[in-house]
Formats: structure tokens, sequence, C-alpha cells
């Protein structure tokens, strides 16, 4: 058993090392040369939040009926955005990699990784925004807000299991990074990030059942359910049976299991092919 | 595995498959889903490669562009996976397919070195304890907290080779000949690398053409041809079986490359002025053991107003940029040639007394009164040598030699 253990920290040894500084290197790249920095990170969702706040909010009057609505929203932004940047730093990493895999050995999974934890860092940063905004509109936190932990990593999961899909299908198909700007752009407005999904219920509730059945959709509403506010429309809620998180959660388990296994199945060939 | 071997590669085969249309994008696949997209070429790179490297030896891997000793070398690094066969690595490997892996120009010197680090596998910590002598032999003291971007291609380079010779105290290193090109102050620190490795009997899988560094280095030499092995053997035998297979047409093609590479750094003529060198010509570009004289011509052209005697001389180096021999007219008690308005020619006729290599010849003219150099020509340039009995010294003159026994 012992003799198990050290086994694995030397087949581990190398991507950890490798991990480690291709993340640290990622965050340092990130912003070198603008003037407000890292800065950044918390004003690119602060600036869109703001632009959907005035729209969607303030214009359009959606989610009044909704407590803490500019919170429940802005939580909603960032989840999202932090689907969108693992999926996409995932597509673009093999390809944008290609002149490391021709020159070296390194297990190929580790460029994937690397870009979604970057993205998971950037996640954290934002949450911490959220939770200032938290405190000034007055939320309300529970205990029940430790469920974050579990529903951000079922997220990071089904988004990771995409960026390998999606990273190794792109070393043979170079239409997928337009397909996959589609996909993002239609799943922005069929999630209910900017309005609530009680709109969706009001014109077709068969829609906002199916909507929720989403991994993303699921995770966002139980999140806003544990950390914003228990009047948030969730899978079990709308269906009234808890049971229903196992559709999202199986769904995640397929795509992982097929993300993962065709991405070991094409790993070896990426140097030449890339 | 037998424990005194370092890589054993068995039966080893690399086909690439080149589809002549590439299937890019996914519309090909719905236009035409039945039709055959099968029209791949296969093109083998490496056919059933068998050897054993031993520990501690010094192996060299021979071939001509194109033979396929490069993507032998990636597939023993574990880049690409071979067709058929299997290799075996009993140790750490570290490779060097090219110097400075994954450098970025935004990032400064000393991050670059972490990053490069990481990427062949060593810690911060490891690092860190060597960071100094990297920055050291490197000579970048001064330049650590610069970017990359920021720095010379020849700064770039000797931080790379000196993160790279430092850091990897690794049981088996690849060596691909990437590392031996540069100018002659680089390609001198490479082969004390190569001395320092093999006084401390590390394993190395040496990749070159250079017959040179092959026969001074190499305990053992495998030679391919058309992706397969077709010797192998000791340094010496191998050399001759690889001279076989080039024409002079080769050889003149790859001394124009490797002469373009060592030009690039010090190119061009220096000196106070006053005279011009100029026409600058071999008899021939490859030499034979046959040709027992390698014949030198230049012209010096006086600049206006130029009234000097002067002293014209040769230097000839070799690959590594060590001056081998030379002479000038002064040594040979020659009476000092006095230029006014007229151009002079000179002729050199030097003994061919050269190892087989490429060599390199630098033309100088001294002043006769002020001994100030008015001008010399680095690398101007070179020819080649093909020599069956070269030895490992500096040059290769005739020696005979006569064996009696002593009653």
């Amino acid at each position: 058993m012992i003799k198990k253990m050290t086994d694995l920290k030397t087949e581990y040894r190398y991507p950890t090392i490798l991990l480690k500084q291709l993340v640290i290197t990622d965050f340092k790249l990130r912003y070198k040369g603008s003037a407000l920095g890292y800065v950044w990170t918390l004003l690119r969702p602060l600036a869109l939040f703001a632009v959907l706040y005035v729209v969607f909010a303030q214009l359009l009057r959606f989610g009044s009926d909704i407590p803490h609505f500019a919170v429940y929203l802005l939580l909603g932004v960032v989840l999202w955005n932090y689907f969108v940047e693992v999926t996409s730093n995932g597509l673009s990493a093999i390809v944008g990699r290609g002149d490391l895999m021709r020159k070296l050995y390194f297990p190929r999974y580790v460029i994937v990784l690397s870009g979604s934890f970057s993205a998971l860092i950037n996640l954290l940063i934002n949450l911490l925004v959220v939770g200032v905004f938290m405190t000034i509109s007055g939320v309300e936190i529970t205990v029940g807000i430790l469920w974050i932990i579990p529903l951000i990593f079922e997220l990071f999961i089904f988004a990771l299991s995409i960026a390998f899909l999606l990273g190794a299908l792109y070393v043979k198909f170079r239409d997928i990074n337009y397909i996959w700007e589609v996909i993002l752009q239609a799943g922005f407005y069929a999630t209910p990030i900017i309005y609530p999904i009680s709109m969706v219920i009001s014109i077709s509730p068969m829609a906002a059942k199916i909507m929720l059945l989403s991994p993303v959709a699921q995770t966002i509403q139980d999140i806003r359910y544990f950390v914003i506010t228990p009047e948030t429309i969730t899978i079990s809620s709308l269906y009234s049976n808890t049971a229903m998180h196992l559709i999202p959660i199986g769904m995640v388990a397929i795509v992982t299991a097929v993300g993962v296994l065709y991405f070991k199945k094409r790993a070896p060939s990426f140097a030449e092919e890339v | 595995m037998d424990k005194k071997i370092a890589i054993s590669v068995d039966n080893v085969s690399k086909d690439f498959r080149l589809p002549h249309e590439r299937v890019d994008s996914i519309k090909s696949l719905f236009v035409n889903p039945f039709k055959s997209r099968g029209e791949v070429k296969v093109q083998h790179a490496l056919s059933n490669i068998s050897f054993d490297v031993k520990k501690g030896e010094f192996f060299g891997i021979v071939g001509r562009n194109g033979s396929g000793k490069s993507t032998l070398l990636k597939v023993i690094a574990g880049i690409y996976q071979p067709t058929d066969g299997k290799i075996l690595v009993n140790g750490r490997l570290v490779p060097f397919i090219e110097l400075g892996v994954g450098f970025n120009p935004e990032l400064t010197g000393f991050e670059n070195v972490f990053l490069n680090g990481a990427l062949m596998g060593f810690t911060d910590k490891e690092i860190k304890e060597k960071y100094e002598d990297i920055v050291k032999f490197a000579e970048l003291q001064d330049f650590m907290d610069q970017k990359l971007k920021n720095y010379s291609s020849g700064m770039q380079v000797r931080l790379a080779f000196s993160v790279a010779t430092i850091l990897a105290e690794s049981d088996i290193l690849l060596i691909d000949e990437v590392l031996a090109v540069g100018d002659a102050d680089f390609q001198r620190k490479c082969f004390s690398y190569f001395k320092k490795l093999k006084k401390e009997n590390k394993t190395v899988l040496f990749v070159s053409h250079d017959m040179n560094a092959i026969r001074e280095y190499c305990d053992k030499v495998v030679v391919i041809e058309e992706n397969e092995i077709i010797f192998s053997g000791s340094s010496s035998d191998a050399a001759k079986e690889y001279t076989k297979l080039l024409s002079p047409d080769t050889y003149d093609q790859e001394n124009a490359i490797v002469h373009a590479a060592n030009r690039s750094k010090k190119e061009g003529k220096w000196g106070v002025g006053g005279v011009d060198i100029n026409n600058l010509k071999t008899n021939n570009k490859l030499y034979k053991e046959s040709d027992s004289y390698i014949e030198i011509y230049y012209q010096i052209s006086p600049e206006e107003n130029f009234d000097d005697k002067v002293i014209p001389g040769i230097t000839i180096k070799n690959e590594k940029g060590e001056s081998v021999c030379g002479t000038n007219t002064e040594i040979l008690s020659m009476s000092k040639m006095h230029i006014k308005d007229k151009t002079i020619g000179t002729t050199w006729k030097v003994p061919n007394i050269f190892n087989e290599g490429i060599y390199f010849i630098e033309p100088a003219v001294i002043s006769g009164t002020s001994r100030q150099t008015l001008q010399w020509w680095n690398d101007a340039i070179s020819f080649r040598v093909i020599n069956s009995k070269s030895s490992p010294h500096q040059v290769a003159p005739d020696i005979s030699v006569k064996q009696d026994t002593v009653a």
C-alpha cells in the first residue's frame, strides 16, 4: 500500500509541477501590458453586469418579483462566464500549444487542466465581488451556502469534460470553434441568467422544465437558491421532486465519460496532427 | 529489463498517415458522408529499428537529412507514438530537441527560467538551488529582471543553454544536433558540455551529422539511411560508412547551411581600415585525401590616400572556432609589400593536413609600420574536407611510422 502511494507520487510529480507553473504563467501573462492589470478580472464581469442590469432590470423591469435581483443577476453572469471561460480555454488549448507538443512529451491533459484552473481562480475572485455586493444588498447568509462547493464542483466537471472533448475535436475539425461560439451565444439566452425562469413558466411551463434540465441552468439556479434567496425556482421545486437532479447529474456523467475517453484516445497523436 | 540498459528500442516502426485531402471541416463530412475519405498516403519514417543503449554510453545516431533520425529521437522522447514496436527507458530522461522550449517573450528572464525548468520536470525548489549557477553560466546577471523580448537572440540562446545544461543533471539525455548550431563561441561551450557529460558517465543519445563530434564523443554509433539502420558499431567505422553515403553534391549543400549558420553571428570585416580584402576564393569547395593542397586567393585594394607597407595573412579555423593553422608574410620572412593606388593579389598554398570537417578561412592585413590590424575578415569563406584517416587531434598530417622488433 505504501509503495502504491509513492508510485502515485512519482507518476503525478511531473504533471503537478507543470500544471502549477502553467497556471502561474497564465495568470502572469493575462493582463501583461494593460494599465489596470488584474483589476480587469473584476471590471469585466462588473461592466457586463452593469449593462445587463440597466437594460433588463431597470428598463425592462425583469425580476421585480425576486429579492436582491441585482446580486442574483451578477451571480448568474459570473457563473456563466466561468463556464464560457473553461470551455473556450479548453477548445484552443491543444492547438494553441502545438509548438510545445512537437518538442516535448508531457501528459497532454495538463494543458487543458491549466486553462480550467486559471478560470477557477478567476471565478473565486469574482465570487468575492459577489460576496461584497451581497453584504451591501443585505442578503441573509445561511449554512446552506456551503452547498456552493459541490455545485461549483459539478459545474467545473461539466465544463472541464466539454473542454476535453472540444480541445481534442478541434485538432481535427477546425470548424468547432465557430460552432461552439454559436452554441454559447444560444446557451446564454436559453439559460435563465438575465431573466427569471418565472417569465418562461408564465409562457410555457414545459419549456421551463426542459431548460432546467441543463446542468448549467440547474447549477446556477441551485447556487442562487442557497446563496441569494430560497425563492429561486430550482429543478426540485419546478418538478416538485428532488430526484430530478439525477438527470442533469447523469448528463454530466455521460459528457465526462465521452470527453475523457475521446481525449485519451486522441492524445497520443496530438503531436503529429496539431 | 537488464539493469545495465538505459534505453531499449525494440523493433520500432513509425508511419505517418498523410491524407491527400485533409478533412478539416465538418462540412466535407456531411456533404459526402459515403465517399471514401480513405485516400491516405502512408509515409514510413522508421522501419524496424532496434538497438540498446547501455548506461553510461555516449550513443550516436547519424544520418542524412530526412533519413528519420529526428523522428527516432522524438519517438524515444515519447512525443510520437511508435506505430509498431516498443521502447523502454530505464531512468529519468530529459530531451533537448530544442533549446528554450516554452520561452515566453513577455516574461522576464527569471520567470522564464522557472517555466522552462518546469517543462523539463523540475520543481521550483530544485530550480532555486541552481538558479545562481544558471545566471552565472549564462553571464546575464544584470538582465534577469528584463523581459525576454528585450534580449538579443544570443542572450536568449545563452539563457536557454544554461538552463538546460545546469539543470538537467538527469540520467539520460537526448540531444539533437540543433544544440551544436550557433557561433563558434557557442559551439565551444557545447563541446565542453559534452566533455563534461562524458566525464560524468552520463547516458547520452546524440543525433548529428557532424562526423567530427560523433567521432570524438560517441562510443557506439548507428547509421540510419532511408528509415533503416544500415550500420551499427564503433564511431570510426560508422564515419566511414556515413561518408560513403555522401556525394560531393550533398556536401556542398550541407556546407552552405552550416556556413550560413556560422556566418549569421559574427559576420563581417573589422579593423582600422585603409585597405579592403576582396575576391576571396579557394580552388575548390570540397577536398579529398587525394588533394594535397588547398589554394586560397584574395586581393587587397587600398583606399584613396593609402600609402603603407602591409603584412597579409590567413588563419584557418575549425567548426569549433579553434585556430588550426595560419601564417603571414612576416612569419614567412618575406619583404613587406608597399601598397599605394594599386590592388595586389595574394595566393596561399596550404598543405592538406586537415581532419574531416568544415573549415573557415579568415584573411587579414596588418600594417607593417604601425602594426595595427587594417582589416580582418571573420569566417569569410569555408571549405570541407573528407578524410578517412581522421584523427581526434587538431590536424591529420601524413605521419609515417616504422616498426621494428628490437632484439
